[in-house]
C-alpha cells in the first residue's frame, strides 16, 4: 500500500512535470521517469511482460524517437525554441467540464464496479496470472485475432508515415535548391527596396 | 490480494488522464502534446491492467498490449506530422548559408 503512493506520487509528480516544463527535452526526461513509475507499478498488479514491454516499446522506442525529433528540429530557427505557453480562452470551461466529468466517472465506477466471484477465462491460478507464459498462450490461442490486427495496425503507421514523410523526398533537390535561391533574390530585392 | 483498493487505480488513472487532457488544451507545442497523448494512453493502460488483476483475466493485459501498439503507431505517424510541416527549410544548401558573411 506504502508502494502504490509512492509509485502514485511519482507518476502524478512527473506527468505534471511533463506537461509543465519549458522544453521537450525536460518533457522526455520526465515522461521517462512516468513510464519507469507505470512499470513498476504493472509488476505491481502482476502484469510482468506488460512490464518489459512498457520499458522496451515507450521508453526505448518512443521516447527515443521523440528525442530524435527534438535533435533533427531544434537546430537553427526553431519553433519550438521558445515555445509559447498562450492559454486559449476556451481551456478554462474545457478544463471545468473535463474534469467535472471525469470526477463523477471515478465516483460511479468506484460505486458499481464490485469484484466479481470469479471470472471464467483462460487463466490460470492467480500465481501465474500475467507471467509471458501465461500472456503468450492467451495471445496465440484465444486472442490470436486481435493480435493479427496489430500486425495491420502497424502496417498502416508504416505507409502513413511513409506518405507524409515522402513528400520532401519526392520533389527534386534541384528544384528546392532553385527555391531557396528565389528566395534569397526576392529578400535582397526587398532588402534593396527598403534602404532605395 | 492486489496491493491497492481498486478505487484508488481509477483515481489515478482519471489524474492521470486528466493531466494528459490538460497537456493538450494548454501547451500549444506539438511536442509536448503529442507526449500528453501518451499519458493518456497510458492511464487507459494502466486502468485495463489493474482491472486485468482484479478480475484474474488476461484479456485486459491483451488490450493493454493493442494500445501499446497503437500508441506507437500514433507516435511514429503523429512525430512524422511533425517533422513534415515544421522541418527547417532554410539551410538546405551550404551555399546558402550567409549568416556569418559580414
Amino acid at each position: 500500500m506504502i508502494g502504490f503512493w509512492v509509485l502514485a506520487a511519482i507518476l502524478v509528480a512527473s506527468a505534471v512535470w511533463t506537461i509543465s516544463a519549458s522544453k521537450p527535452v525536460y518533457s522526455v526526461v520526465a515522461l521517462l521517469l512516468n513510464f519507469a513509475a507505470l512499470a513498476v507499478l504493472y509488476i505491481t498488479l502482476s502484469a510482468e511482460f506488460l512490464a518489459v514491454i512498457q520499458i522496451i516499446v515507450y521508453s526505448g522506442a518512443i521516447l527515443v524517437l521523440f528525442v530524435f525529433v527534438i535533435a533533427l528540429l531544434s537546430s537553427g530557427v526553431s519553433p519550438f525554441a521558445m515555445g509559447p505557453n498562450r492559454l486559449p480562452k476556451i481551456a478554462l470551461p474545457a478544463g471545468i467540464v473535463a474534469f467535472a466529468g471525469f470526477a463523477f466517472l471515478v465516483y460511479a465506477a468506484s460505486k458499481a464496479l464490485m469484484p466479481p466471484a470469479r471470472v471464467g477465462g483462460p487463466v490460470g491460478a492467480p500465481g501465474v496470472f500475467g507471467s509471458v507464459a501465461d500472456f503468450g498462450t492467451a495471445l496465440f490461442t484465444v486472442q490470436l485475432l486481435p493480435f493479427e490486427a496489430t500486425a495491420l495496425i502497424l502496417m498502416v503507421a508504416v505507409i502513413g508515415v511513409i506518405t507524409v514523410g515522402g513528400e520532401q523526398m519526392r520533389e527534386p533537390p534541384d528544384a528546392r535548391r532553385l527555391q531557396a535561391r528565389t528566395d534569397r533574390a526576392m529578400r535582397e530585392a526587398i532588402l534593396r527596396e527598403g534602404k532605395g | 490480494m492486489m496491493a491497492a483498493p481498486i478505487g484508488h487505480y481509477l483515481a489515478l488513472a482519471a489524474v492521470l488522464f486528466f493531466i494528459g487532457v490538460l497537456g493538450v488544451i494548454v501547451r500549444r507545442n506539438p511536442l509536448i502534446m503529442l507526449m500528453s497523448i501518451e499519458l493518456m494512453f497510458n492511464a487507459a493502460n494502466l486502468l485495463f491492467i489493474a482491472f486485468a488483476r482484479l478480475w484474474l483475466h488476461n484479456a485486459g493485459q491483451i488490450f493493454a498490449f493493442l494500445v501499446i501498439t497503437v500508441a506507437a503507431a500514433e507516435a511514429a505517424i503523429g512525430l512524422a506530422i511533425v517533422v513534415a510541416t515544421f522541418r527547417p527549410e532554410k539551410y538546405v544548401d551550404v551555399d546558402e548559408v550567409s549568416a556569418l558573411h559580414g
